[in-house]
């Protein structure tokens, strides 16, 4: 088989709500917010009609209730798109909705469909993550991981024994940027371009979940200073420096390059290369290094050619040791999600992967100098994803990298 | 049971255009307690609204309600309560003080219809500027001529003027006159009620979206103009349908006319001054009170069968029907249709069985031609029957019914015949309509497993049953005789086994009575009038030939022998008619009916009497006053509750006389017969 060049021709996502019943999306079923979505991004694009989609792939860590029966098809089905149109669901935990693009992405690639729509969402307030989980008693008496392994607070913990000269006050201050990148990003009007306001229901009336509820823009190190450290005592991370618990769903609207050329439709950015590593559970805050080193050797190209790396921040600690392995500026190179992470923004785990990837979209249609983007993240029980986009939406008067990108392809 | 209490719920919205407000209609409760407005829910409007003019730089409002309902109309419970004129054009005048107030914010208002529109829900959404409908609302509707009241609280008024005489008739008369018809979406978009019509998924969004447009001017709104101009001659052709629903016996329909009319040469607030005075009125009559009482009847204790066994019914998954005629026939289909399990029809010829089989097929192509079963579904269903004339393929069913000639001794030789091929728990069950169930179980080994489950013609469309246990029938046969009704979508009610059962023991006595006035001297068409101005569906003596004389004749002589001459004599006419082959009174088709010449030689009258038309009525309701308290004395049901569910679900008697012995009681006929009122709380 011969593969095809993908692109991403829109993304969009909901507001990120706070779990549990303070959250705008507590009434709201995930599988209307993954309705939501897909639909706004056939509105957006009236050239792709409902009947052209072929193929629905959606992540979700849980795969149950709302989000469960094949979110892939029931979405197709309830968005009102064709009884053609096929639909799965994946789960990679964090990382489901980055597998679903990069999913759909292989199969348009390899020729099995033109157009498909991939997202991911997460209602942890209504799925606590694990809470129906039964792992397998033998991961313990096997020693096979540690009972850390399964509370991603401890694996961030882990990392701060691992990288000792990572201290608290340095997560505080990751954290602290970001809530202000993000503040900035949103009085500039950035953010909200990405979200599709909703309209949801609450005892008291309908409102509509048009903003993020987790951001702190007011965020200073005093405040962050004496938070409490649920994962140990004496520990290091707090709920100020990690993301929170959320409710949200993002997706994207990709196709083949050659089909976005028939629809004459302006395609934002194609799809170089993508790879996913794993590490050990403990540590999983690690699973980015691997996953991006592995994709640099894909795709050949380096850190230097990546114009914005776009890092889910599922704890600061991770994040830092990250930039230290790449050795990116700290503590604030630029080309790191410029407009704050998910710190700031919330972490609704399947959805973070694709809004990842709209930020990208969107810091290049801002930057059109800018080349190549790199979304990555890493997963619960020690994996990391990383998936470099080139951008389309450029002026082609970039200064030449060192070397251009291969276009090697796996046969 | 804490109070449901309707709130408005005040909500604001930072839009691209401006700040809107979101009001939201909720009980709190799920879908399955509509969201319905007393005099706490207008307040709480009151203050929401006072809420929203106190937020500066407001743009525009949304009104919608919670999930799958908009809003459902008036708390009907307090009308029982009104009594007075004054009372009820207080509360006509308390709802359109409050809803005036949506119509007088200066800024457009949206009502997003996201569920179920009734009555006052309906009403409320007029007053705002603009109007959504979301695609999946199926129950749009002012039944309040169906519930003995008119749209009262700017109904009458707004909706004339928004979409025009001929569709507001259509709404407000025809509708609610027709089996409480409602619309859907698309009609009331179709029909220019809403303005726009958009998906269910992203119905609030759109609606906002549209609401947006119309503040910042990218939306227009073009409804087409009214046109009163032919207003008379629909107003002609409105009367006479009401006419011939109700006879002039129910008031609203006529009043509703009234303000249908006023509505186009009235100004606002004397429309709705009149439709507080029509509120007044009506409140506080017989007929209203009537048709809540009979609402409640069909909402809930038609939902609840009083009598069911505590037991466990038995599991159907084959059905035996005995007979092919063309109840027998009916009755596969029903019974196909909802069990979708093996049924298998005998008779004796094989003819007979193919012609019921003729019938069942050409049904099922029927609704597939009607669009309300697949093809696929129809082939698949019409493989589950069978035809036979062969007792064996009875041995593996779970629940057998006889449809066969109305004749003890037929009915017992089937039963015989069938025991002694179905298995041991099998349920037999009778559809006669006055044979003893009890004596037809008599010659059985087991007599426990015998029931009446007693349909009305045409089972399709009445959707009552008698259930009545024999003498020796055990509890699981009586439980499984209602799980069988419930799963046939059927009401059913208890009665117990007397001559006639229920209805048709009413009916008999209103016949018997008519037939008598006949013969001292009455005219056929008078005794019809005179019943007809009760409001009943259908007048006796065409009931008569609807029926078949000899069907009539023949529970005659059965509640003839049951209770003696005295009470239900036989009618030699009756009898001479059967006798001649006279298959009814009249000929010729409604509205132009006459007598029969052929009875005009053939009828003898006893005597000359000149009846009146009170006179008839009085005599007929006299006469029935007095036979449902023998019912009620010979305990052939426990309640009058269900006398009048079975009057309005088996006979099509209307919600405005409560079935029967409401309207015995209000119009005084219970107190001067009895010295006593049938109703009890």
């Amino acid at each position: 088989m011969k593969a095809r060049e993908v692109v991403l021709v829109d993304g969009i996502r909901t507001a990120y709500g706070r779990a549990g019943e303070k959250g705008f999306f507590w009434h709201t079923r995930a599988d209307d917010m993954v309705v939501k979505v897909i639909r706004e991004l056939l509105r957006r694009n009236p050239q792709v009609t409902p009947d052209m989609v072929e193929e629905n792939v959606w992540g979700a860590t849980t795969q149950e209730g709302d989000q469960g029966l094949t979110l892939g098809r029931t979405s197709a089905i309830l968005a009102g798109l064709s009884e053609k149109c096929a639909g799965a669901s994946i789960d990679r935990m964090c990382a489901s909705g980055m597998t679903a693009v990069t999913t759909a992405a292989s199969e348009i690639a390899l020729g099995a469909f033109d157009i498909a729509i991939a997202g991911g969402v997460e209602h942890m307030g209504h799925h606590p993550m694990g809470a129906t989980a039964d792992p397998n008693p033998r991961f313990l008496v096997d020693r096979l991981v540690s009972e850390d392994a399964i509370v991603m607070g401890k694996t961030a913990e882990n990392l701060h024994d691992m990288f000792p000269e990572i201290s608290k006050e340095m997560t505080d201050e990751y954290a602290m940027l970001s809530q202000h990148k993000t503040a900035r990003a949103y009085k500039e009007g950035k953010i909200t371009k990405m979200i599709v306001p909703m309209t949801v229901y609450t005892p008291e009336g309908w409102v509509v979940a048009d903003r993020d509820q987790q951001p702190r823009p007011d965020t200073t190190l005093e405040g962050l200073r004496d938070l409490h450290t649920p994962f140990r005592p004496m520990g290091k991370v707090t709920p100020g420096n990690a993301s929170g618990l959320n409710d949200g769903a993002c997706g994207v609207l990709l196709m083949s390059a050659d089909k976005a050329k028939e629809l004459n439709l302006q395609p934002k950015m194609r799809l170089v290369a993508f790879t996913y590593a794993g590490v050990k559970a403990e540590v999983m805050g690690l699973g980015p290094i691997p996953a991006t080193h592995k994709v640099f050797k894909i795709s050949g190209l380096t850190m230097d050619d990546i114009d914005f790396i776009e890092l889910n921040e599922a704890f600061a600690v991770q994040c830092i040791a990250f930039m230290q392995e790449f050795k990116l500026k700290w503590p604030d190179e630029p080309r790191l999600n410029p407009w704050g992470g998910a710190i700031a923004l919330g972490h609704p785990l399947a959805s973070s992967g694709p809004r990842l990837m709209i930020h990208l979209m969107h810091e290049f249609a801002a930057n059109p100098k800018a080349k190549y983007g790199l979304a990555t993240m890493c997963v619960g029980l020690g994996q990391g994803g990383s998936v470099i986009w080139e951008n389309l939406q450029g002026d082609g008067k970039k200064t030449p990298k060192k070397k251009a990108a291969t276009k090697k392809k796996k046969k | 049971m804490a109070k449901i209490v309707t709130q408005f719920y005040p909500r604001f919205y930072e839009s691209k255009v401006g700040k809107i407000a979101l009001l939201t209609m909720d009980n709190g409760e799920d879908y399955k307690k509509p969201t319905t407005f007393d005099e706490e829910a207008l307040n709480s409007l009151n203050k929401a609204l006072d809420f929203i003019q106190r937020e500066p730089d407001v743009r525009g409002l949304l009104l919608t309600g919670k999930h799958y309902i908009f809003a459902a109309g008036a708390d009907l419970t307090q009308i029982p309560f009104i009594n007075t004129f004054d009372q009820g054009k207080a509360i006509g005048q308390f709802g359109h003080a409050t809803f005036k107030r949506i119509m007088d914010l200066p800024y457009p208002t949206l009502a997003a219809i996201n569920g179920a529109a009734l009555g006052g829900g309906l009403e409320i959404s007029l007053y705002c500027d603009y109007r959504t409908v979301s695609k999946g609302v199926t129950a749009i509707a002012f039944p309040e001529c169906f519930l003995g009241l008119i749209p009262g609280w700017g109904g009458s008024t707004l909706a004339p003027r928004l979409i025009g005489p001929e569709k507001a008739l259509g709404l407000i008369i025809y509708n609610p006159l027709s089996q409480n018809r409602m619309i859907k979406a698309f009609q009331a978009f179709e029909m220019g009620v809403a303005d726009r019509l958009f998906d269910t998924a992203e119905f609030l969004d759109d609606s906002i979206r549209f609401l947006e447009g119309i503040i910042d001017g990218r939306e227009k709104v073009e409804r087409a103009p009214v046109d009163s101009s032919n207003l008379k001659p629909l107003l002609k052709k409105a009367r006479d349908f009401v006419d011939s629903k109700v006879h002039g016996a129910a008031l609203a329909p006529y009043r509703a006319l009234e303000l249908i009319e006023g509505a186009f040469s009235w100004d606002l607030d004397q429309g709705f001054a009149e439709e507080d005075k029509a509120l007044g009125d009506l409140l506080k009559s017989r007929q209203c009170k009537a048709s809540i009482y009979s609402f409640d009847l069909v909402q809930r204790r038609a939902k609840r069968p009083v009598g069911v066994p505590q037991v466990e019914p038995l599991k159907v998954s084959k059905i035996g029907i005995i007979g092919a005629g063309l109840m027998a026939s009916q009755l596969a289909l029903l019974f196909l249709r909802r069990y979708e399990v093996p049924v298998v029809m005998k008779d004796i010829k094989q003819e007979f069985v193919d012609k019921g089989l003729a019938y069942i097929e050409a049904e099922l192509t029927n609704l597939v031609e009607k669009g309300r079963l697949l093809e696929a579904k129809a082939r698949y269903l019409f493989t589950l029957v069978k035809g036979t004339l062969d007792w064996t393929d009875f041995s593996d069913c779970d629940f057998v019914i006889e449809a066969v000639f109305e004749q003890m001794e037929v009915k017992q030789q089937v039963f015989a015949e069938a025991e002694e091929v179905v298995s041991s728990n099998c349920i037999l069950a009778t559809n006669t309509s006055s044979l003893s169930i009890t004596a037809m179980a008599s010659k059985l080994r087991h007599p426990e497993r015998v029931a009446g489950l007693h349909f009305f013609n045409p089972v399709a469309v009445l959707p009552l049953v008698e259930i009545i246990p024999g003498s020796k029938t055990n509890e699981i046969t009586l439980a499984t005789t209602f799980a069988v009704a419930k799963k046939l979508r059927k009401t059913a009610i208890l009665v117990k086994d007397s001559a006639g059962f229920l209805v048709n023991r009413i009916l008999t006595k209103m016949l018997v009575d008519c037939l008598d006035m006949v013969d001292e001297g009455a005219d056929f068409q008078l005794v019809d009038e005179a019943a007809l101005s009760l409001g009943l569906p259908m007048a006796p003596f065409e009931l008569l030939g609807f029926v078949g004389p000899a069907i009539a004749a023949h529970v005659q002589e059965t509640l003839n022998r049951a209770f003696g001459p005295q009470r239900f004599p036989i009618n030699e006419n009756l009898r001479r008619m059967v006798e001649a082959n006279i298959p009814g009174i009249y000929v010729g088709e409604p509205p132009n009916l006459k007598v029969n010449p052929a009875l005009k030689e053939l009828w003898q009258k006893k005597g000359e009497k000149d009846f009146r038309k009170e006179e008839i009525i009085e005599r007929l309701l006299t006469s029935l006053t007095r036979e449902i308290d023998l019912i009620m004395e010979e305990k052939v049901v426990g309640d009058t509750r269900d006398v009048d569910l079975a009057m309005i679900m088996g006979a099509g008697w209307p919600f405005f006389m409560g079935g029967v012995t409401m309207y015995l009681d209000l119009a005084g006929y219970t107190p001067k017969v009895l010295q006593k009122v049938f109703f009890t709380f």
